[in-house]
Order: structure tokens, then C-alpha cells, then sequence
């Protein structure tokens, strides 16, 4: 296939991944999004989960990210994350404390910092879930 | 004439004061090059978010339904001046210039008659500002950045303003910080962050011609929704933004501030060496002319 993609993972710490793709799946909040060339422009939030980079059919790479906005164009994919890594890179042991951590601070948590906690519970969970 | 002794005390003081300010330069100049390399890496961030909250904005432009941060509250009654200095002194004309603003813009606020509140993020800036200032200041955030910046520290500011926004504290909030040129020249940039101002609409972009009008992006979930969540979080990654400018022009002031300081005591040591071997010479001149005038007079 000729046409390609330009996806590109930002993190605001530094520019993650620029490169072309074939076709990138990433966790919308409200569904998975396969993007492919000449998607619709769209722009989403992004759920804590993990980014799938295909190329010829099966799954290149794939990279956890806590959440964030999406911003697509025809020829493009930008991906604003949070915080983002190689899925090989997670350590399941360190990422199921932090859920443990968050579970804790959920339950303690009063109304103003619930919100906060929850979200953090969820990007644990994800983790987890990445690494498993 | 000056004591041999004293010169001598001075000349070994002067010395270990530059050992002083060269390490320093040293110091500031490793620092710096990691700051603004942290500076440089940030960007493309800073430059995506505004963008898509700029096609956001176009899109929701006028409507009723804006969140109060991209709108404003209707009033620009009590303004919060945001101050970004160091931490530490020693680092030229990089605080005072940044106090010189401050109460240059709440002199003017005032004059305005507007009310005006202060937050401090780092401490040099209230220390000279807190007697003046001392009913309006809300409060100091220190100790930010002791190695490396990282997000989550911008997150906590930011997480501080947008608390007082929500509690309606204040209308407008302007941040005030040096943003990094080179080493030699930081230039004091007042930023207004809220109500957000979205970038002016680019026209000379080739990438975006070709896709017709901006206003076609489908958005998943609503705009609002999105909003919501992305407004927050752009005031997050501006002042992310401005802490690392700040990180930079702080150690590029300070090192050129001890590369002056350097040479200044080098040529104060030239002087005082100068000095001290005249008095040594004369001294020892003054000597031979009492030895000869005393064995003439035998």
C-alpha cells in the first residue's frame, strides 16, 4: 500500500515516536479508533491503554499510554499522552503496586480528591492489564 | 601606605572568591544546556496542544455553552499576576527584572482600580515583594525543579490555579516569567493564560490548505466534554512551559553574571598584585636608604 500515515506520540516531556505507519489503533474514550490514511479529521480523548502501530497486517508495536488527546487528519495521527511506554517496558510487579497504591488512595479519598483518584485507579488498572 | 599584610589577606580572598564564581559558571553552564535541551524537547507538546485547542476553539467560537476558562467570566474585575523567578540569587538581572514587571503591571492594575493578587512560584520574587505587596499576595510555591522539571510539578501549579478559578477568586490570570533567548539575553514576557487567547488562525500552513475548512473535525466524545478536559490541561503544559523557559534563563543569566564576576576579580587580583609589589619594593628601597643614610653618619 502506498499511502502511509504520519503518527506521532508526544509526551509533554518530549516527542516520543514521529514515523510512518500503516495503521494505528488507539484506545479512544469512547471505543478503540483504527486510524488508517485518509481518516476524517477527529480529534478524541484518549483513555488509558495501549496504542497497537500495525504494519502489514499484524501488530508492530505496541506502547501504554495514561490517557490524553488524539488528533487525526487524513495523512496524520498525533497522539498527546500523558505519559506513555513500550508495553515490554512495563514491570508487572511495579505496576500492580501502583494499582494496589491507588486502590488505597481511592478509598480514602473525600470528594474533592476523588475525581483525581479515580482516574489514577484506572490508569493502574490499565497497566496492569497492558503488562498481564 | 598600605600594609604588606593586609594586600596580601586581600589578593588570597579576591583568588578564592573567582575559585567561587568560575565552579559556579561551570555549574550554570552544565545546568543550562540540560534545561534548554528539556526546553527544546517540550515544545512539539506545547505547539500540538495549542493547536488542537485552537481548531477547538474555532469550532466552538461564540457559542454560549464555553467553558468559562476558554470565555472568560465576563469580567475583568480581580487579576492574578503569576510571578515565575529562581529560587536563588546570584544570577544577574534575571529576578530583579521579572519584580521590575510585576509591580510595574499591579501598579498599573491598581491604578485601574482592579484588584490584584499575587502567587509567587519560586522565592526571590517575594522576598523583595512581600512587604509591598503583602495583602495580595495568595501564596509561594518553592522548591520546584531542584534537578530536573518534571510535568507533574507544573501539574501541581497549575491544579493550584484552576482551584482558585473554579472557587471564582479571579477573573484574569497572566504569568510573568523570562523567556530564554541565549545565555546573554532573557526577555521578560507577560502571558495571559486565562481566559484563554487561541493562537491567531495560520494561514501560510501548507499541511491544513488542502483539507478544506477547519471546522470539519468530528469530535468524540462532545466538544464540551473535550474542552473540559483539555483546558485544564493546557494550562498545565503552559505553565510547564514557562517553568522550563524560567530553568533556562536562570542558568544562562547566572552563568554570564559569574563569567563577569570572574573577570572582575581576575582584574581586581592584577590590581591588587600591582599594588602590593610597589609597597614591597618601596619598602624594601626605604630600607637601603636608612642603611646608607645611617653608615654615612658614622
Amino acid at each position: 500500500m502506498a499511502e502511509r500515515l504520519e503518527f506521532e506520540l508526544v509526551s509533554p516531556e518530549k516527542l516520543l515516536k514521529s514515523e510512518s505507519v500503516e495503521m494505528v489503533v488507539v484506545p479512544g474514550a469512547e471505543g478503540d479508533l483504527g486510524v488508517l490514511p485518509g481518516h476524517s479529521p477527529l480529534i478524541a480523548t484518549v483513555r488509558p491503554g495501549v496504542i497497537d502501530i500495525h504494519e502489514s497486517g499484524t501488530v508492530k508495536e505496541r506502547i501504554f499510554v495514561a490517557g490524553g488527546f488524539c488528533e487525526v487528519s487524513p495523512e496524520r495521527c498525533t497522539v498527546l499522552a500523558e505519559e506513555a511506554m513500550p508495553v515490554t517496558a512495563i514491570d508487572k510487579a511495579a505496576a500492580e503496586k501502583r494499582l494496589e497504591d491507588a486502590n488505597q488512595a481511592w478509598q480514602k479519598a473525600d470528594d474533592a480528591t476523588k475525581a483525581k483518584a479515580e482516574a489514577e485507579r484506572h490508569v493502574a488498572e490499565a497497566m496492569v492489564a497492558a503488562a498481564g | 601606605m598600605a600594609n604588606l599584610k593586609d594586600l596580601k589577606v586581600r589578593i588570597a580572598s579576591v583568588q578564592s572568591t573567582r575559585k567561587i564564581t568560575s565552579a559556579m559558571k561551570m555549574v550554570a553552564a552544565a545546568k543550562l544546556r540540560r534545561a534548554q535541551e528539556a526546553a527544546e524537547a517540550a515544545r512539539p507538546y506545547a505547539e500540538r496542544m495549542e493547536r488542537m485547542l485552537g481548531s477547538l476553539a474555532a469550532s466552538l467560537g461564540g457559542v454560549d455553552g464555553a467553558p468559562k476558562m476558554l470565555a472568560g467570566t465576563g469580567s475583568d474585575q480581580v487579576q492574578l499576576l503569576v510571578a515565575f523567578t529562581a529560587d536563588r540569587g546570584l544570577c544577574g538581572g534575571f529576578n530583579g527584572s521579572i519584580v521590575r514587571q510585576v509591580r510595574k503591571m499591579a501598579h498599573e492594575l491598581k491604578a485601574d482600580s482592579k484588584t490584584v493578587k499575587i502567587l509567587f512560584v519560586g522565592r526571590k520574587a517575594h522576598d523583595v515583594l512581600k512587604r509591598e505587596y503583602a495583602n495580595e499576595t495568595v501564596d509561594m510555591i518553592t522548591g520546584l525543579g531542584k534537578k530536573n522539571i518534571h510535568f507533574s510539578e507544573a501539574a501541581q501549579v497549575a491544579d493550584k490555579i484552576t482551584e482558585m478559578f473554579d472557587a471564582g477568586e479571579f477573573d484574569v490570570c497572566t504569568v510573568v516569567f523570562n523567556r530564554f533567548q541565549s545565555a546573554m539575553t532573557q526577555i521578560v514576557t507577560p502571558q495571559q493564560l486565562i481566559p484563554f487567547n487561541p493562537p491567531a488562525v495560520e494561514d501560510g500552513d501548507d499541511d491544513t490548505t488542502d483539507q478544506g475548512p477547519k471546522s470539519v473535525y468530528i469530535f468524540e466524545p462532545e466538544e464540551e466534554e473535550i474542552l473540559a478536559d483539555l483546558l485544564p490541561r493546557n494550562l498545565a503544559v503552559q505553565i510547564f512551559q514557562a517553568l522550563l523557559e524560567s530553568a533556562a534563563s536562570e542558568h544562562g543569566a547566572r552563568m554570564t553574571a559569574m563569567d563577569n564576576a570572574t573577570r572582575n576579580a581576575g582584574d581586581m587580583i592584577d590590581g591588587l598584585t600591582m599594588t602590593y609589589n610597589r609597597t614591597r619594593q618601596a619598602v624594601i628601597t626605604k630600607e637601603l636608604i636608612e642603611i646608607i643614610s645611617g653608615a654615612e653618619a658614622l
